[in-house]
């Protein structure tokens, strides 16, 4: 499970990357979105595919019934994807503003401020 | 607890939250915005003091002990780095008061201000690598709007490379912390220092330079510096100018951070690249800088070049390995760090007070402005010290890696940092020539709105940041000391790891363990983690 899923996260990385070199202002911000889905699942992956019992401890225990999966992976990928949430929606504004402000949406229109 | 490593974070989100309430009143926020900033101010010279004083100071948050919970730590060189915060944050603040326009006070300047002041100040204060993670994005964001607030077209093209590489940055960051959990089972740092002692080189290499990657983008060394002339001088002055102070030594601290304490396992190449890194870094920028003439964007790649002094220290103390001179090689870097903020921040104040008499950046357009000597005597501080003149803080910045340099028989790379320290000379000059020297243009190409005036209260600032660079030049030997007690700190990384895990043999034999788990299986360590919960308060 761990090889197929890392070949997802790898495939997702390439895409992202692919998508991010294009002239596509669209194609940018979808790159964007991959981008942050790969790292995600990477971490998941990396995080280690235990099946086991939820970490929770039950009333009346001192520790939980073992074998525990890790929960902290996935505490990382909610915080990253809340982020990754806020930030897309920011870029998606960005792009849509740069589109009425240049009146395209080639980013090989877009470098008056490049040197 | 102790409540003063906390207040760096939680004044500036405070002061957003209060600003960001009382939006409708600009004049109560401009005021709020001074307060909060010189609050910061105020707590960052306690924290510099008490560091000094007592030694690294850590606070775990939420009383869960290291290292499960997120630990907020100051060692000298953080507390210098907040210090440093908190006068660019008070900077910024008073320049901001008379030079940010209506409608960008209204849509939140200064909330997004202070916000992205508690990301600065949070990613030189968190010990933990997710945590610096979040802080980072926290900055980000904030940055990310104070680029794009007003909305010219010119902002809006050098936002998008801006935030697409930094984005980028982020999720190779995301990537590196995830591979780094996976084999140790750990994110707080000082754990990792002592986890990854038992990792094969080939696996700690990797990760080093998946951060070397991420940091490097953050930090704007070569080759991955291109979002930064790109965007650096669209936004307000203001905005630029607390840019250029502190987001890139943001990146360039956490470069240090890791590579002093997490990735020291195989320096010849990790540290070999940097140096090269740092060579290269500064060639680029201070070409790129010569072949501009537009007066930020000249700036914005002496960022560039600068950073390559930066990271050189780094390089040299990895080299370097244990002796003295390693100590030797990071306080200069720390001293440099110090000595760039104050000035580069400096002169894109002044480069924002020329745009005010003669309504351009453009060098061309500019002129005449030697007429008024408090003026240029405010320039020619900073930009002298840039360049590495005597007596000013710049040459016993240069000095000292230069020094380093020799010390450890680096004779390229000491070449290559002399030579870049004249062309910065030669382009302080050409600024000097074309914007004070050369008569004014008369005509202006007609749409340059020619003012006599400047508000007096952006003196206020620029005459300060210019006499801190005096003072820095002037009293090197105990700002030099600072540095060096702050390598040390660094170098030998015992007065962290204690600060943060404490020192029981308990610990210890834990830790050790938990390495040795984590080695044979990385999934079995991070499911062992979970029972020994039981340690929570």
């Amino acid at each position: 499970m761990e090889t197929v899923l890392a070949v997802v996260a790898g495939g997702l990385f390439a895409a992202a990357f692919y998508l991010m070199l294009r002239r596509s202002l669209v194609k940018l911000v979808i790159g964007l979105v991959l981008l942050s889905h790969a790292a995600n699942l990477a971490i998941f992956t990396i995080g280690g595919l235990t099946r086991a019992n939820a970490p929770i401890v039950a009333l009346g225990k001192m520790q939980p019934d073992l074998p525990t999966a890790d929960p902290l992976p996935q505490a990382l990928i909610l915080t990253a994807i809340v982020i990754s949430f806020g930030v897309t929606a920011f870029a998606v504004v960005l792009l849509q503003r740069a589109y009425q402000a240049v009146g395209s949406d080639d980013l090989d229109k877009m470098n008056t401020t490049d040197t | 607890m102790n409540t003063l490593l906390v207040l760096p974070i939680l004044i500036p989100l405070a002061t957003a939250t209060v600003a960001t309430l009382s939006w409708r009143k600009p004049a109560l926020d401009r005021w709020l915005g001074l307060l909060g900033a010189a609050a910061l101010l105020g707590v960052s010279i306690a924290l510099l003091w008490r560091v000094r004083a007592e030694g690294i100071q850590a606070v775990q948050v939420g009383a869960w002990p290291a290292p499960y919970g997120i630990t907020l730590v100051a060692d000298l060189f953080a507390a210098i780095m907040v210090l440093l915060a908190g006068l660019m944050g008070l900077s910024v603040a008073v320049y901001s008061l008379v030079s940010i326009d209506r409608g960008r006070e209204v849509f939140g300047y200064y909330p997004l201000l202070h916000v992205l002041l508690a990301g600065v100040c949070g990613a030189f204060l968190t010990g933990d690598l997710f945590n610096l993670y979040v802080w980072f994005e926290v900055m980000l964001i904030a940055s990310f709007v104070l680029l794009t607030l007003g909305g010219e077209r010119a902002q809006l093209e050098g936002a998008i490379k801006y935030v697409t590489l930094n984005l980028l940055s982020s999720a190779v960051f995301l990537t590196a912390v995830a591979i780094l959990y996976g084999v140790t089972g750990t994110l707080n740092m000082a754990d990792l220092h002592n986890k990854l002692a038992t990792v094969p080189a080939g696996v700690t290499t990797t990760v080093a330079m998946l951060f070397l990657i991420t940091f490097g983008i953050k930090a704007a060394v070569f080759p991955l510096f291109f979002w930064l002339p790109a965007s650096y001088h669209t936004p307000p002055v203001a905005v630029s100018a607390i840019f250029a102070g502190l987001l890139t030594k943001v990146g360039v601290y956490a470069l240090i951070r890791v590579f002093t304490l997490l990735f020291l396992q195989n320096p010849a190449y990790t540290h070999t690249l940097l140096l090269w890194i740092a060579g290269l870094t500064m060639i680029t920028g201070v070409l790129g800088a010569i072949a501009q003439h537009e007066f930020r964007r000249v700036l914005s790649f002496h960022i560039v070049s600068q950073i390559g002094y930066m990271i050189m220290g780094l390089a040299l103390f990895g080299l370097s390995a244990s002796t003295p001179l390693a100590a030797f090689s990071l306080a200069a870097s720390i001293f440099y760090i110090a000595h760039h903020i104050v000035v580069k921040t400096n002169l894109f104040l002044v480069s924002g007070i020329a745009h005010q008499l003669r309504g351009s950046y453009e060098l061309k357009d500019l002129g005449g402005l030697a007429s008024r000597p408090a003026l240029a005597i405010l320039f020619l501080v900073p930009a002298l010290s840039l360049a590495g003149l005597p007596p000013l803080s710049g040459f016993f910045a240069k000095l000292s890696l230069i020094q380093a340099a020799f010390g450890g028989r680096y004779f390229a790379i000491a070449a290559v940092a002399l030579t870049v320290s004249l062309l910065t000379l030669y382009s302080m000059t050409k600024i000097w020539i074309e914007a004070f020297w050369k008569p004014a243009p008369s005509a202006n190409n007609g749409q340059n709105a020619v003012r006599d005036k400047y508000h007096p209260v952006l003196l206020v600032p620029v005459s300060a940041l210019a006499l801190i660079t005096l003072l820095i030049g002037l009293s090197a030997g105990p700002v030099f000391d600072l540095s060096v007690e702050a390598a040390q700190q660094l170098q030998d990384p015992r007065g962290y790891l204690t600060a943060v895990l404490g020192e029981t043999a308990e610990n210890q034999k834990r830790f050790e363990h938990d390495a040795r788990a984590s080695l044979s299986s990385p999934s079995a360590a991070s499911v062992e983690v979970w029972p020994r919960a039981g340690d929570r308060p």
